[in-house]
């Protein structure tokens, strides 16, 4: 078996006295979709935002690519950074560029001058085209509706064609079709780049589209872990009950 | 008494966070690659963009001043003297403060909003991730122009203000042009006009620096967004008088006065 991509071993995070992750281990192989589910408040945005170093855990290691991160210095974990994209819940757009501009905003510290001059505008239009939105290419995103702001925001995460990538709940706000339309386009990508992903989300119909396995987060802890198909079968009632939505 | 006491307590803490964050500034701003582009374009928008109506109120602080001056001094049979005491006045103290509280009011509480939203919305973060020091590109550069900048409106405050001067002292009599600027600048002195440039460059770096904190700390979604450009505004403008108080002492210790 393949080196895990991502590899989490006994991660704990508070705040104060709430005690957000416990404990919390779990492996991603290279190429596969994992799912963390887990009621709102139960640490799941936590766990990714430790996982790119926007929080740092309180105890436990996080190896990606076989190399613990807590030892990395500023400038490594820039360069960590270009090989993982990172979907934010809430879209992140910056509201004062366009979507040129948002799209290029990663490359300026990436890529040097003459690399930007010269094929920054081809990258711009082939994640657009990836997304099904190359006439937005001048658009702000105040003109864009949530769906499209959702496609643009993952544009964005492609452009350095990240080996990983991170999505924080990513049909949550939109209509049932729409979010059908994010899941299968969180499919075609994992195909297209052979990302390995870490999706966050308590939409059973994301998960089953785009799942190869699920980890249950229960109050911090690591409650349960298999195939979606495998777990709508669990007797267990704290598992079963994210199943009577479906 | 408990409370109260936390309160304090909350107050310098505060001010222990506007101290680490102004050294960040400091640390920062020395470090390699700097944002030339964003620190331009912020100099566009707060030097630039504040133009017209630091303009205005410079123009109205002039004329009103003169106006309301005028009868005093008429009493007193000393209505020539006009321009001299209008010009000092202004260009020691009311043309560089008031240019500082209407920046307050302007560009810190664009600022306390502009990155408190950033902050909620987690664009912050996104550029955090995307390998740009967010401090650098979003802090660094606005603290700087304000920097640069206020003394900039500041000067052309003072020009319009006394411009202002000029038409007022005409509205009620006769002063040739040459002589009202002949009247100014032979009662002016650099003991007045180069203290009072200086403190400048210090409203301006207090005025980024708060708004910038403010905004870049913000919490509680959007309610904190308000929060933080209502308080940047405040503190910024509190800020403004203490440091003319601090500058007004240090000019008259070294006998500029």
């Amino acid at each position: 078996m393949d080196a895990p991509v991502i590899e989490i071993e006994n991660l704990s995070k508070s705040f104060g006295d709430n005690h957000v992750l416990r404990n919390f281990s779990m492996k991603v192989p290279a190429g596969k979709n994992l799912v963390i589910l887990g009621k709102s408040g139960s640490g799941k945005s936590v766990l990714i935002k430790c996982v790119i170093s926007l929080i740092t855990p309180d105890e436990g290691t996080i190896k990606i690519f076989g190399e613990d991160i807590s030892k990395y210095d500023s400038d490594e974990l820039d360069k960590l950074r270009a090989r993982i994209g990172f979907l934010f819940q809430s879209n992140a757009l910056y509201d004062s560029m366009t979507v040129r501009e948002n799209l290029e905003f990663p490359l300026r510290r990436h890529w040097n001058k003459e690399q930007r001059v010269k094929g920054a505008e081809q990258a711009v239009m082939e994640v657009l085209e990836d997304v099904g939105l190359s006439h937005t290419v001048d658009m702000m995103p105040s003109e864009l509706s949530g769906g499209m702001r959702k496609r643009i925001a993952l544009a964005r995460t492609l452009i350095l064609q990240p080996q990983i990538i991170l999505y924080d709940e990513p049909t949550t706000g939109l209509d049932p079709i729409t979010a059908r339309e994010i899941s299968h386009l969180i499919l075609q990508v994992q195909k297209k780049y052979n990302a390995t992903s870490i999706i966050i989300s308590h939409d059973m119909n994301c998960i089953n589209i785009t799942s190869n396995s699920v980890i249950m987060l229960i109050e911090g802890k690591r409650y349960a872990e298999d195939t979606y198909a495998n777990l709508q079968h669990y007797d267990d009632p704290k598992i079963h009950e994210f199943f009577l939505t479906v | 008494m408990k409370g109260s006491l936390l309160k304090r307590f909350k107050f310098l803490d505060e001010m222990g966070d506007i101290a680490r964050f102004t050294g960040r500034f400091f640390r920062e701003i020395t470090k390699p690659r700097q944002e030339y582009e964003e620190f331009f374009r912020q100099c566009y928008w707060i030097g630039y963009k504040s133009l017209p109506l630091v303009g205005i109120t410079a123009l109205i602080m002039g004329l009103v001043l003169t106006i309301q001056s005028r009868p005093t001094l008429v009493e007193f049979g000393a209505e020539s003297l006009l321009p001299s005491m209008v010009s000092v006045s202004l260009i020691r103290e009311i043309s560089p403060v008031i240019t500082a509280l209407i920046c307050a009011g302007k560009i810190g509480s664009g600022m306390g909003a502009e990155l408190g939203s950033m902050r909620v919305t987690e664009q912050i973060d996104a550029m955090d991730v995307s390998g740009t020091n967010p401090f650098k590109y979003l802090v660094v550069t606005r603290v700087a122009a304000a920097t640069l900048m206020l003394p900039v409106l500041s000067n052309l405050s003072n020009a319009i203000a006394l411009y202002g001067g000029y038409i007022g002292v005409n509205i009620r009599g006769h002063v040739s042009w040459y002589l009202y600027w002949t009247q100014v600048f032979n009662a002016l002195s650099f003991g007045d006009a180069v203290p009072s440039l200086i403190k400048t460059f210090f409203f301006g770096f207090a005025i980024g620096i708060i708004g910038c904190y403010k905004g870049y700390n913000t919490k509680y979604g959007t309610e904190g967004v308000g929060r933080a450009a209502n308080a940047a505004v405040v503190l910024s403008s509190l800020l403004v008088f203490i440091i003319d108080l601090i500058a007004v002492q240090i000019s008259d210790l070294l006998n500029l006065t």
